[in-house]
């Protein structure tokens, strides 16, 4: 259960812009470990998704992954030939995008669509891949496959698209799965299920990196939690430690900001301040100019992740 | 595609009309011998700009020659002239100018420079050249017509190129693997195909005019053999005595490009799975 599949090494994503270059990932380092859920939460802005796109070599010019390393079970996807890594990506690490109205082709049947991932990267004639398909429609619970099969995507709903989606991305059995927002742009009962069938998947022994900004959904599906603010990553710790016991101020103020049906009515909290531009980050804590906390040394000096107990955190304010 | 075309046909009853007259005009280009007692070329001096009656159903030209006969004659000219050349400027516009929109860089620059070129060259121009120095002929008027059209087709094929190639599911089908080549074949240029087709359709009139206008230089089809174009320029000379010189070919013309016209639009449609209705 120990074992880490994924380890990102202190990756940057650097993109030129007129004022000078900007850091929007900046030496993130995470670990995924096999047949794990792994969460990545933030604001938006913050890095979440370039992180995943990094993954997956998705990166669009003029931005670039200036350093780090980027392992799949200890091999090095950045110095692997342009074909090698091609051919992993759908076969090993597979991604799912947020958006599922406009992540499948319009004027491609949605069953051709999923049949294209398995042409790819298996050897199989036309027969065998549609059987593999309506086999991964049934599991991923599209009703009636063999209809939906020939269907276009403008003919299904949200959660079927996304379903198709989570199908392509699942049907060579990918060792790891990025799921970038998968349910923000679904509705609340969708999403339940879209959660279950990931859980589902997570139980036949798929790792998954899900990202989100939806402490509800990261509370629910992942065994531990990564906060980024502002291209870093500011606290880690399993799932439990982190929503019951968080340490970065940053972190406390998410948490703070969530509403809850229990408690008697009351002002929401809310993170004073916005995500600051990254071309003009404060010094010292990227978090100093809207920390309640925040110190002399916090507006000087940058602090590093810290690992004590299990529970990572770069906070000056911790020790 | 034997399901596009009953699509087709059963959405838009303006498509299916244009195909047979289509299909009717390319029949009768090819019967032509067949559908009349005159030749090409046969001059009956005596009956010289004689108005349409029952032994010339259009009339006669300025030598006496049967407006009917040569008007289906010239389709055979008229019809290859706007179908073939507008068709290869499409496949070698198309092919390149999504080359050079979804790889970029010094293909782009090339691709796109010799595009410029064709573009700012007066295009009559170019045509006299090519035709001066390759001399007139069929097949001649074939390239100069794809060569001055291939340019366009390039620029817009770029454009949509451009746009699709950021689009969610090309990033998607990139993320899992998929090759440059089969992204572009499978992905961009079944996107591509609807605004081709609207493009096919509005190419084709144009490039049965600009033949008309070589032949009135005089660098096209060669007396006496006749096109739609030549026969709307020689009647404009008796347009006041013998109007159906000229309006007959006009017509010709006209329907021709009216059928290319619905059918494209009926067969955007039809392969354009958004737009179908079940």
């Amino acid at each position: 259960m120990d074992e880490k599949l994924l380890v990102i090494e202190e990756l940057c994503v650097d993109f030129p812009t007129e004022k000078g270059t900007i850091r929007p990932v900046n030496r993130v380092s995470l670990e995924i470990r096999k047949g794990a859920i792994t969460g990545l939460v933030g604001e938006s802005g913050c890095g979440k998704s370039m992180t995943a796109r990094a993954v997956m070599n998705l990166i669009k010019k003029p931005g670039k992954m200036t350093s780090g390393r980027i392992l799949l079970e200890g091999r090095d996807l950045g110095q692997m030939a342009a074909k090698e890594r091609r051919m992993l990506q759908g076969k090993e690490i597979s991604m799912i995008f947020q958006d599922p109205m406009s992540s499948l082709n319009p004027v491609m049947k949605v069953g051709k669509q999923v049949d294209e991932v398995i042409r790819l990267h298996e050897r199989v004639d036309a027969g065998e891949a549609k059987r593999k398909t309506l086999e991964m429609f049934e599991a991923v619970g599209i009703p009636d496959p063999e209809r939906r099969y020939d269907a276009y995507p403008h003919q299904l709903s949200g959660g079927l698209r996304q379903r198709v989606m989570i199908a392509m991305a699942m049907i060579c059995r990918p060792k790891l799965l990025i799921a970038d927002e998968p349910t923000t742009a679904l509705d609340v009962t969708v999403e339940a299920q879209i959660l279950d069938l990931m859980e589902k998947l997570r139980e036949g022994g798929t790792s998954i990196l899900l990202i989100s900004h939806n402490l509800g959904v990261i509370a629910r599906m992942c065994d531990d939690v990564y906060v980024m603010y502002a291209g870093k990553i500011v606290e880690h710790a399993d799932v439990e430690p982190i929503f019951e016991n968080p340490v970065h101020p940053y972190t406390k103020g998410l948490l703070r900001a969530v509403t809850s049906l229990r408690e008697e009515e009351q002002t929401l909290e809310t993170i004073p301040g916005n995500v600051p531009q990254l071309d003009e980050l404060p010094t010292g804590c990227r978090f100093s100019n809207r920390c309640a906390f925040a110190g002399e040394r916090c507006r000087t000096e940058e602090p590093v992740l810290q690992e004590s107990g299990g529970h990572a955190c770069a906070c000056f304010m911790r020790i | 595609m034997k399901d596009a075309l009953r699509r087709m046909i059963r959405a838009n009853k303006l498509s299916l009309i244009s195909m047979i007259v289509i299909f009717l005009l390319i029949l009768c280009s090819i019967l032509a011998p067949w559908l009349t007692p005159y030749g090409e070329a046969d001059m009956d001096l005596m009956h010289r700009l004689s108005p349409p009656s029952a032994e010339h159903l259009l009339g006669t030209d300025e030598a006496g020659r049967d407006v009917l006969t040569r008007l289906l004659y010239g389709s055979r000219v008229s019809l290859m002239v706007g179908i073939v050349p507008t068709l290869l400027s499409m496949v070698i516009g198309a092919v390149l100018g999504v080359l050079a929109g979804y790889l970029g860089g010094i293909v782009d620059s090339v691709i796109m420079r010799l595009a410029d070129i064709v573009l700012a060259f007066p295009s009559m121009l170019l045509a006299m050249v090519i035709m001066y120095t390759l001399g007139d002929g069929l097949f001649n008027v074939f390239l100069t017509l794809t060569l001055m059209n291939w340019g366009t087709v390039a620029r817009i094929a770029r454009a949509e190129t451009l746009k699709l190639k950021t689009v969610d599911y090309v990033e998607a089908a990139r993320s899992i693997g998929t090759s440059k080549w089969r992204i572009i074949r499978k992905h961009i240029l079944p996107n591509c195909l609807p605004m081709l087709i609207v493009l096919f359709t509005l190419n084709v009139p144009s490039a049965i005019l600009t033949e008309s206008a070589l032949s009135f230089l005089g660098l096209g089809i060669q007396p006496p053999s006749a096109s739609w174009g030549l026969m709307v320029n020689t009647g404009r000379q008796y347009l006041f005595n013998a109007p159906w010189l000229s309006f007959a070919p006009s017509g010709a013309i006209m329907l021709a490009v009216l059928s290319f016209n619905f059918l494209g639009d009926g067969l955007r449609d039809a392969l354009d799975p958004r737009l179908r209705r079940r």
